[in-house]
């Protein structure tokens, strides 16, 4: 019983089963070297671009805008122009975005007990292209502070969809995880024709809605960025918070209940924050596919599933990826982020997968 | 909680759902270090009344109480610190350590921010030993054997380190050689760590072997409640079960013939 199954990657697997040891037992130094990777990985992705801007310089900016030192490094206005109002909002927006997806993906996986979950599961990212649209498709033009109505709108659309999703399914006499799933699969369906009809009727404005279904941060700026930022660490802190919850919920709904979790309020609450967390994301950005369905997986996979570790490594994971996801998509001509997503991460997952053992019972 | 108190009693209750009852009248006072197994046929009422003990079902009617306390009274938390529940098999959604779904048995007790400390990583080994499942820490758990995945069940309960386990069917997927070692632990767990146990089970050998105490349920009521030999009787056999008992192999039902393990 003590023999590891025989055949390829067995090095690997022991290679696998190191760092996992590694991680299980620092989980706080595993972070912080994720956490150190996303900025190495953010101050390339400031300096590169159309105008080319040298490591050097980028970080002199940063930290002379950051906390007033001078590095010594001098720098023209322009590229001060460029570094600080177009590529550090955008670049932060990535990270952002991606930490949110990626802990709003955990924490749907962990919820619903299904490898399947992402972020736009429970009707989320229909609901929030329907409110984008919608928003494209009104004559009126508002203007908050630099909050156009297409990211009101698809704050909202996200928000009300889950919300709607979670009331019917309360309604029905069965409330099981299956029930909530199949309502949001109902919900997202409904929306989606709506999407499908405004788009119909968009005319000329079709190209605004399209940009926002494929996802994007050309359009990043500090207020929004704030916003998102806010949203997106208070939300993932209180998901952190809650850790306990999750890892309950590995057993089962009934089981997580005689380990002593509340399951309705932990499940409520946890739905609500994972919500909010991709509401954020998801109005700042356009629906952004592929980081909340992966990156949960992939550290799952090095660290196990324990939520208490899981969360702040997907955080930094997703954020990685985003950053220099949008980083291939500016080089490569501005092409959409979430081509670069799948087109990397795609293959590095199904190759991952094929090395998990066990593998996944989908 | 006073010490003079029952782990386990139920007076008058009804349970059921949507309230529509299941289990009607109950009446049922188990003290600390009993060994009690619930027996009857399909659909008879056992795993209603044990979700009713577990505080899951709550009472249509009646006062079911936890070492005294009603257990409606107590939080999710405080009653996982007093009673375990071992389920039937669950499936896991994700790949899991044999340590990691052991250390969940901890979550009542473990620090809600910086998680396990080193007295619940101490008593997370010490119920993987306690059930023989040392070999296999590192291992996934979704790669464990029916069998191995039970004791894994238990040791999670162990590691809750609630003075109440109940178990819902432990031994229904396992081969003798199985049934024999979870039974033996739960004896081992009562006789040597004072430990209360409520087994719902199936197989009246495994039972009568096991479990000093026996409680009967048919058709939503408590039947019979007592030692094997009195309670299990020819005439039950054949009224509870509707089988004629001379076709089972020998036991409290086969008249002189007695031979139970049980003490």
């Amino acid at each position: 019983m003590t023999s590891v199954p025989a055949g390829l990657g067995i090095g690997a697997a022991r290679q696998r089963a190191r760092v996992r040891e590694v991680v299980r037992h620092h989980p706080i130094a595993a972070f912080a070297v994720a956490l150190a990777t996303v900025v190495v990985l953010s101050i390339v992705g400031i300096g590169l671009g159309i105008v080319a801007i040298s490591p050097a310089e980028t970080l002199a900016i940063v930290v002379h805008r950051l906390i007033g030192l001078d590095l010594g490094v001098s720098w023209t206005r322009a590229t001060e122009a460029i570094v600080w109002e177009l590529r550090v909002p955008r670049v932060l927006t990535a990270a952002t975005v991606g930490a949110g997806l990626a802990v709003a993906g955990a924490t749907f996986q962990g919820l619903l007990r299904n490898p399947l979950a992402d972020p736009y599961v429970l009707g989320t990212a229909s609901g929030a292209a329907l409110g984008a649209a919608i928003a494209v498709l009104l004559p009126v033009r508002i203007l908050f502070v630099e909050f156009g109505l297409i990211h009101a709108l698809a704050f909202i659309g996200a928000l009300g969809s889950i919300a709607v999703v979670y009331r019917l399914s309360r309604l029905s006499a069965w409330s099981g995880l299956t029930n909530l799933v199949l309502t949001g699969y109902a919900v997202g369906a409904l929306l989606s024709a709506g999407l499908a009809m405004a788009m119909y009727l968009s005319g000329s404005s079709l190209r605004q809605i399209f940009a926002f279904l494929l996802g994007g941060f050309e359009t990043a700026s500090w207020t929004r960025l704030w916003l998102a930022a806010l949203l997106v660490t208070a939300g993932s802190a209180a998901i952190l918070v809650r850790a306990r919850a999750l890892n309950g919920l590995l057993l089962g709904e009934e089981a997580a209940g005689h380990l002593g979790i509340d399951v309705r309020r932990e499940r409520a609450i946890l739905l609500g924050l994972a919500s909010l967390v991709t509401a954020a994301a998801v109005a700042v950005s356009g629906l952004i596919g592929f980081v909340g369905l992966v990156v949960p997986h992939v550290v799952r996979l090095v660290v196990g599933p324990n939520a208490r570790v899981l969360i702040p490594l997907a955080a930094a994971g997703g954020a990685g990826l985003l950053v220099a996801a949008d980083l291939g998509a500016r080089l490569l001509g501005d092409i959409p982020v979430g081509v670069v997503t799948a087109l990397v991460g795609a293959p590095f997952f199904v190759a991952l997968l094929r090395r998990a053992r066990g593998g996944y019972e989908l | 909680m006073s010490t003079g108190a029952l782990a386990i009693e139920l007076r008058r209750v009804t349970l059921g759902y949507d309230r529509r009852p299941i289990l009607r009248d109950a009446d049922l006072a188990i003290a600390h270090g009993e060994r009690v197994a619930i027996v009857g046929p399909n659909g008879a009422g056992k795993s209603t009344l044990l979700r009713g003990i577990a505080g899951v079902a709550p009472p249509l009617a009646g006062d079911v109480r936890i070492q005294g306390r009603p257990v409606a009274e107590l939080s999710r938390e405080a009653l996982a610190r007093r009673l375990a529940v071992v389920p039937q098999l669950v499936t896991l959604p994700f790949s899991a350590r044999v340590e990691e779904v052991v250390a969940l048995g901890r979550l009542p007790h473990e620090d809600p921010l910086r998680g396990l400390r080193a007295a619940d990583r101490a008593a997370v080994a010490a119920a993987i030993d306690r059930v023989g499942l040392g070999r296999l820490i590192g291992r996934d758990a979704r790669e464990l054997s029916l069998g191995e995945r039970q004791l894994l069940l238990v040791a999670v309960a162990i590691a809750q380190a609630a003075p109440i386990v109940l178990l819902d069917e432990p031994t229904v997927h396992l081969d003798i050689r199985h049934q024999v070692e979870v039974m033996d632990l739960l004896r081992d767990l009562n006789e040597r760590d004072g430990a209360t146990i409520v087994a719902v089970l199936h197989d009246l050998h495994l039972a009568v072997r096991t479990f000093p105490r026996i409680v009967v349920v048919d058709g939503g009521r408590m039947v019979a409640d007592g030692p094997p030999a009195t309670v299990l009787s020819a005439e039950r056999i054949q009224d509870v079960f509707g089988v004629d008992p001379s076709n089972l192999p020998v036991g409290p039902w086969s008249g002189g013939r007695v031979s139970s393990e049980a003490r």
